[in-house]
């Protein structure tokens, strides 16, 4: 039985990579004695799977791990157990019981959400609040990506569904898939870009708030949370 | 007092509602640096506790690099010995990396404990381990970075005491000057008696100096301040001697008679970032029966003690439930010596495969038993097997009193290949006292003759990829305090090298060489660490030098600068051929002498002269070789085996 798992990941653990957090995941199973299930061979390791990625400095209020278990009393067991045998900075926030033809959390990912704000002192010289509109409206939003061989004009208009101002900060939701991720702080230098600024220096603080998938077509997206595909409550 | 006693008491460790920590490094300053999690704390089973409930704040240091740091088991035992404590908080600091110092350096940012992220000047006491000689310009670095001045005789009242321990404290002299006070020998017997002297001093505003005065009469503890070293003119120690009446002349090491029923982690800490040691260690023993002539720690964590296999059994098992970790190491000297490790293997093969943990074995000796252990908790296809013979020849390993023969070796290797190993490695030493060109060339042709063995052993149409791979790695002879060879010259760096050419070209010359892949350590350092390791007082002033000069980081090769080092020694007026190449008299007065490390200078004198005549000493289950430590009344010493024969 395959479980998808939400936590969050916040304060100084946004200094630790993406590898370290599975391997902190494979060491916090065990701990909380979850009866999690391996692959067989001479060297088996267990079954789990990550959704997206996060980068070193990000926090999250929306990552995703599945993780195939032989048994379970409870989804709401799972959280406690694991919460209990986690430390500050990373919070599970529920489990759910994967239905058997739901894909694994990294291929599922389409899109992710995420909060940006600027850090006091480093915000854009121009009225950045009152372009955003006009900016997101624009046919063709281009951005230069550092490539191995130097670099590539992309566009990344197609993968920006939603940029708008929430409070103090700006909410865009992009597409995280494996094939055509947008990073937040690209489409902010595209932002700049356009009004002939540039990003100072680890100027962002950004937040994932949560992790799509896509249960409509590709012609009709249908973005839902990575853990509205499972079941709660489920006992077994 | 049992081992069920000192368990840690349940929700001392990372409570829920501990307060949501402020970090030492700003947002700027994490980003920018290489591996930011080195810096953070938080681990999993890091101890947090509240400053209030608190009155005393210890910082541990290990002075390298945290990966490496992490890795020491030492530090896991008296961190959770400490925090066992009442009132007690011990927290960990490790030398920032060489990108971190320059921006602390820059920005005047104090070093900072993991835990509380707080400056380590503000600490009671700054403990620091010594585990090797390289990392002493990192104990400058560390007092350094922390505001505390470099020498003890700067420091008043406000710093924290500074205390070294851990091996390289049984000849502490070079350092002397840096420290208020050496711990000799294990920790977990007179920590608690030095912070009630501590707490008593702190209380009746005795001052720093009374207190030292007063900790310097604890067994095991040495106050470089009280005492004074005269030399002869030809530089070689003339007296050592206490300054005041009651200070002891000698300081006897401590050791740990009980160690099944002592100071032990349940709950390891378990790291964000992968180290250099990932997993989980369990000391099944302190001490080693063998007596090589070479090896300080063979000497002196005299006598072998066994920890209970059932101290070891619910350990693992609490250790792994706490931790989460995929894999559990047996850690000793020689862990083919622990006497019940057929009952403990078959213990932890059972419980653990379940758990689908693994097993690392390490210090093995090579033979029927430990293969058949290997095959069970090892993927053969994927390890190397280890023999480490130390010297080429027959002639020169009882020189060295290593009892392991050709014919071992040979019949271990064999074994090996039958069951489907491919690949050996072998570690030897160069530039060992007495050696000949004929014991070099022996490294060869022992290296050829196991690939020979494949050879014979191994039908063609079973060899896997056809070939098997020998690594054979030399490092250079460095000698020691407190081992037989503490008489002994050190090579200079050019004997050095051209001994690894020697081995280098008679591997070359072998039919096997194809086979044979050599690998030599470095020669600068090894005579650096032989200075280092043998040296007396006046060696603290080239160390201020080097480290002034920015020297840093000397274990790791990439930063060592050996010119920094040639430059210090001829601005200081010192001659590194007086600690390394000079015949020592076997009545000269060594900077360790003061020291009682349990074994007697007369059997150290004994085993000295019998290395030259080239004959062996049993090891200590065998027959007892007098070497003093019996009066310590506890493990190997107190064991009913001599009628074993």
């Amino acid at each position: 039985m395959k479980i998808r798992i939400k936590f969050r990941k916040y304060g100084s653990l946004k200094y630790i990579g993406h590898l370290d957090v599975q391997r902190f995941f494979q060491k916090a199973v065990r701990r909380a004695g979850i009866d999690v299930a391996y692959t067989t061979g001479f060297s088996p390791h267990q079954i789990m799977s990550f959704a997206a990625p996060l980068g070193v400095g990000l926090e999250s209020n929306g990552e995703y791990m599945d993780v195939e278990v032989n048994s379970f009393t409870s989804c709401e067991d799972i959280v406690n157990r694991l919460n209990q045998a986690s430390v500050e900075g990373i919070e599970i926030l529920s489990a759910v019981v994967l239905p058997k033809e739901a894909g694994n959390a990294m291929a599922s990912v389409a899109a992710a959400g995420y909060s940006v704000r600027f850090r006091e002192g480093r915000e854009p010289a121009f009225d950045w609040r009152g372009q955003m509109a006009a900016f997101f409206a624009r046919e063709s939003i281009p951005f230069t990506k550092e490539t191995k061989r130097g670099t590539a004009e992309i566009n990344l208009k197609s993968g920006i569904f939603a940029f708008e101002l929430q409070g103090d900060s700006i909410y865009m939701l992009l597409n995280a898939s494996s094939a055509g991720n947008i990073k937040p702080q690209m489409v902010i230098e595209a932002f700049l870009a356009a009004y002939h600024d540039t990003l100072k220096e680890n100027a962002l603080m950004i937040t994932r708030e949560e992790t799509y998938t896509n249960i409509g077509t590709q012609e009709a997206p249908e973005l839902v949370p990575l853990a509205a595909v499972g079941l709660e409550n489920v006992y077994a | 007092m049992t081992a069920q006693d000192k368990s840690c008491p349940e929700g001392m460790q990372g409570s829920p509602d501990a307060y949501q920590r402020k970090l030492a490094l700003s947002d700027d300053i994490l980003m920018k640096i290489e591996k930011p999690a080195r810096y953070i704390g938080g681990e999993v089973n890091a101890v947090m506790k509240k400053k209030s409930e608190v009155d005393m704040r210890i910082a541990m240091c290990f002075p390298d690099v945290y990966e490496i740091g992490m890795s020491h088991l030492g530090i896991q035992i008296l961190y959770d010995m400490f925090n066992r404590l009442d009132g007690v908080w011990c927290e960990r600091v490790y030398s920032p990396w060489v990108d971190l110092d320059a921006v602390m350096r820059k920005e005047k940012i104090p070093l900072f404990t993991l835990e509380s992220q707080e400056p380590v000047k503000n600490f009671d006491w700054l403990g620091i381990t010594l585990q090797y000689e390289m990392c002493y310009t990192n104990i400058l670095q560390i007092l350094d970075l922390s505001g505390i001045p470099l020498l003890a005789k700067d420091r008043g009242e406000a710093f924290p005491i500074v205390i070294g321990g851990g091996p390289c404290a049984y000849n502490p002299e070079p350092i002397a000057d840096f420290f208020d006070l050496f711990y000799i020998g294990e920790g977990e017997t007179q920590y608690e008696a030095l912070i009630s002297l501590y707490r008593k001093c702190r209380r009746d505003k005795l001052g720093k100096k009374e207190f030292l005065r007063r900790a310097a009469c604890i067994s095991g503890i040495y106050v470089p301040a009280f005492y004074e070293v005269s030399y002869h003119e030809d530089g070689t120690i003339a007296s050592f001697s206490p300054t005041e009446e009651k200070i002891p002349a000698v300081v006897v090491k401590e050791i740990e008679k009980e160690v099944s029923a002592t100071y032990y982690p349940k709950k390891p800490l378990v790291p964000f970032m992968r180290i250099t040691q990932d997993r989980v260690v369990l000391e099944i023993m302190r001490g080693c029966i063998r007596g090589c002539r070479f090896c300080q720690a063979g000497q002196i964590y005299r006598p072998v003690r066994e920890r209970s296999l059932e101290m070891l059994k619910e350990y693992a098992v609490a250790m792994l439930q706490n931790t989460g970790q995929e894999e559990i190491s047996l850690s000793s000297l020689s862990s083919s010596d622990y006497q019940k490790l057929p009952e403990l293997i078959d213990f932890l093969i059972a419980d653990c495969s379940k758990n689908h943990v693994n097993i690392s074995l390490p210090s093995l000796r090579i033979d029927a038993f430990s293969l058949d252990v290997m095959r069970k908790v090892q993927d053969i296809k994927k390890t190397s097997l280890t023999f480490a013979p130390e010297a080429g020849s027959q002639r020169l390993r009882n020189v060295i009193n290593k009892g392991l023969t050709e014919e071992d070796i040979l019949q271990g290797a064999a074994l090996a290949f039958e069951g489907g190993w491919t690949r050996v490695k072998l570690y030897f030493m160069l530039g060992l006292p007495t050696e000949t060109e004929e014991d070099i060339r022996g490294i060869a042709k022992l290296s050829n003759q196991i690939a020979a063995v494949f050879f014979e052993t191994v039908p063609k149409d079973k060899r896997i990829n056809g070939k098997v791979q020998i690594v054979t790695s030399t490092s250079f002879f460095v000698p020691k305090p407190f081992t037989p060879f503490q008489w002994a010259t050190q090579c200079t760096k050019e004997e050095y090298i051209e001994k690894a050419y020697l081995t280098r070209n008679a591997i070359k010359e072998q039919l096997n060489q194809k086979s044979i892949k050599y690998n030599w350590h470095e020669a600068d350092t090894s005579v650096l660490e032989g200075v280092l390791a043998r040296g007396d007082r006046r060696i603290a002033k080239v160390l201020l030098k080097v480290y002034e000069k920015g020297a840093i980081y000397d274990a790791w090769s990439e930063y060592f600068d050996n010119e920094k080092w040639l430059s210090a020694f001829s601005e200081c007026g010192l001659d590194i051929a007086f600690y390394t190449t000079r015949e020592r008299g076997l009545d000269e007065i060594f900077p360790w002498d003061f020291i009682d490390c349990g074994v007697s200078k007369e059997f150290l004198k004994r085993e000295w002269q019998k290395a030259q005549k080239e004959e062996i000493s049993d090891n200590c289950r065998k027959a007892c070789q007098g070497c003093g430590i019996s009066r310590f009344d506890c493990g190997v010493c107190v064991e009913e085996h001599f009628d074993e024969g």
